[in-house]
């Protein structure tokens, strides 16, 4: 079985289906990449990953483990960890603080040695510190540590949401557009960043993306999507040559 | 300006960083100790209710501040830990088990109430809290057996293993400035450690605390539970300070005070508990000077000014009826929290900041340096 597959899964809100039985597989160590429309269910297929919705049918697998009913708050533990198409950072939270956040899934203090502050929450605590540290360096954030996420520039913010994913140290990581509203140099940086998380830290990337030289330049494997349904997959140059998916973006 | 170099990961995690604090928080220390022989009973009376307002307002903090969710329901608490040690006491239950049991106990009510929260927020919460605090004062009224119901209830002297601590006393005063300084070592301890940060990532954004592994439901009870036992501890402090307590006494107007203590002194760091302390309880004697002194002072001022002493009379007693209509302080109250949200929202804690870095900074400060600037709006959050 793949690394992490969907299975048939689908997704309704009211009369629309955002999602229309879906399936895809996605191998260990590979950038796959799901494009499409706006409005074609990719954000919705992430939100159902992250379990933040419930699939009306169809399941979901992640190193063959069925995760259809695992609840939201346990899938960072299992090695899954996401990023947002509109930033979902920790506003009036230092940088740190954030990225701190982001090991969250690996803490193992309880609140009263918390409370007391005991040794070994100091130890914890500096353990935490340390992979932060080695993020922070991956992504050359050593400049905003004690910056709070409100006055930093969009750009970075982008960055800040990448980072505070890595620090759950995940399997596969999810990216919702991680180019958008970003500039051709810093969509540039992503794109090597990307890369360097697949080959230098061996997470598994499952992204949506709209910016297609970004796409072509990372991708392994493509997904194109419409209306909630599979167009086509396959590698970056197939996808882009099917039919389908031609009259899709032409608005045919 | 101070520039801290940092070469190892525990200078961020310390509590004082610096020699600064040292000194700063040293002789802070030092001025709380010489208090009680410097200045009067009535004064040093005042000082034990900043104190044990200051707890209540850490409580808030932790709850408000750090979690986001609001409660206008923490007189209520503060009832609980008072009746809890009010009723314990009369058992013939020392001091030394009821005040950790009035903790416990006000907590794991505290977490009942954190169950609603886990579908309410913003105003409905609010109002929820509202509701928990109606019932829990009638069910002091109405339990007559354990409460005395609306005749009140005298609560005794702490015996603390023999020895009492008279509510005048010193030794009193000692005691709640123990407790607020451990109440404070707690909220700091928690915002060091994944139980803090877990709330401060609930307060900006649900969802994505969701997907970093944080269980929503058991850390908003979590930070329910923390912030009532808390304000249970503070109950019990009250009830010995006020030796006598009724329902009465716990009122939403009460819960509207230990609000603004977040709300005056700045909700987003503990100093701000005993900055919007200090404030809420001066407030009082204000009032009265208000209601006394004033019109006094203004008729007086009028004579002088040639006023004619009928007619200075009339202004005195005119001034003396606002001073003491009914309301006034509510009224007072609620213009000192639409002026704080409008004009101070970080509280008196943000504006102390803000003079800091003034002084650091000189003559390099900018008026627009705490300007928070806004570089996209965020729609759609979850598309
Ligand atoms: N919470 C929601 N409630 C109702 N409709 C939604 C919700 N989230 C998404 N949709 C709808 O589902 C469809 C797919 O949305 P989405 O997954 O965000 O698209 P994409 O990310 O591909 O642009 C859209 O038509 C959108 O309006
Ligand atoms: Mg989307």
């Amino acid at each position: 079985m793949s690394f992490f597959t969907v299975d048939g899964i689908s997704l309704q809100f009211g009369g629309l289906k955002a999602v229309d039985s879906v399936s895809f597989s996605v191998e260990k160590g590979e950038i796959f990449t799901i494009i499409g429309p706006n409005g074609a269910g990719k954000t919705s297929i992430f939100n159902l990953i992250s379990r933040l919705y419930d699939p009306t049918s169809g399941k979901l697998f992640f190193e063959g483990r069925d995760i259809t009913e695992v609840p939201s708050h346990q899938i960072a533990k299992l090695g899954i960890a996401r990023t947002f198409q509109n930033i979902e950072l920790f506003e009036n939270a230092s940088m740190l603080a954030n990225l701190l956040v982001g090991r969250h899934c690996h803490a193992t203090t309880q609140l009263w040695q918390e409370i007391l502050f005991l040794p070994s929450v100091r130890r914890a605590e500096k353990e935490h510190r340390r992979k932060v540290e080695e993020v922070i360096e991956f992504l050359d954030l050593q400049a905003y540590r004690d910056k709070l996420i409100a006055g930093l520039p969009y750009g970075v913010r982008k960055v800040v949401e990448v980072a505070r994913a890595l620090c759950s140290e995940p399997k596969l990581i999810l990216l919702d557009e991680p180019s958008s509203g970003l500039n051709v140099e810093e969509t540039d940086d992503m794109s090597f960043w990307i890369r360097d998380i697949r080959t230098d830290l061996g997470v598994t990337v499952l992204m949506v993306e709209h910016d297609m030289t970004l796409v072509n330049r990372v991708s392994d494997r493509v997904l194109a999507l419409n209306y909630g349904k599979v167009l086509a997959s396959g590698t970056p140059a197939e996808v882009q040559a099917h039919p389908d998916v031609i009259a899709a973006y032409l608005g045919a | 300006m101070r520039f801290v170099f940092k070469t190892d990961y525990d200078q961020d995690i310390r509590l004082l960083k610096h020699s600064g604090y040292w000194w700063s928080y040293g002789a802070l220390l030092a001025v709380l100790i010489a208090f009680p022989y410097l200045v009067g009973s009535y004064l040093q009376s005042q000082i034990v209710f900043v104190f044990i307002y200051a707890i209540v307002g850490v409580a808030l903090i932790i709850l408000t501040g750090f979690t986001g969710q609001a409660s206008l329901g923490h007189a209520a608490f503060l009832a609980i830990g008072a009746y809890t040690a009010g009723f314990l006491q009369s058992q013939g239950i020392s001091f030394i088990v009821y005040f950790p049991a009035a903790a416990i106990i006000t907590g794991a009510v505290g977490a009942m109430v954190g169950f609603p929260a886990l579908r309410l927020s913003g105003i409905y919460l609010v109002i929820a809290t509202i509701a928990f605090a109606f019932i829990v004062e009638e069910i002091l009224a109405r339990w007559e057996s354990v409460t005395h119901g609306n005749e009140g209830m005298r609560v005794r002297t702490i015996d603390f293993l023999g020895q009492p601590i008279p509510r005048d006393g010193d030794a009193f005063y000692f005691l709640c400035l123990l407790v607020l300084a451990g109440s404070i070592l707690l909220a700091l301890n928690l915002l060091r450690s994944p139980t803090g940060r877990a709330f401060i990532a609930i307060r900006d954004s649900e969802t994505a605390a969701k997907s970093m592994g944080i269980d929503l439901a058991g850390y908003k009870v979590k930070s329910f539970a923390i912030s009532a036992a808390l304000t249970g501890m503070a109950g019990v402090l009250f009830a010995h300070k006020m030796s006598f307590i009724s329902p009465e006494m716990f009122t939403l107007l009460l819960s509207i005070e230990f609000i603004m203590v977040i709300i005056i002194g700045g909700a987003f760091g503990v100093h701000g508990a005993v900055l919007g302390a200090i404030f809420i309880v001066m407030v009082d004697p204000f009032l009265t000077a208000l209601k006394d002194d004033v019109p006094v002072l203004g008729a007086s001022l009028a004579t002088t000014l040639g006023m004619a002493p009928d007619a200075a009379g009339k202004l005195r007693d005119t001034m003396s009826a606002i001073g003491s209509a009914a309301g006034l302080k509510g009224a007072i109250y609620g213009l000192i929290i639409m002026m704080f949200i409008l004009f101070e929202p970080y509280g008196l804690y943000g504006r102390w900041l803000k003079v800091k870095l003034f002084f650091q900074l000189f003559p390099l400060y900018k008026k627009a340096t705490f300007k928070r600037q806004k570089t996209y709006v965020k729609s759609e959050r979850n598309r």
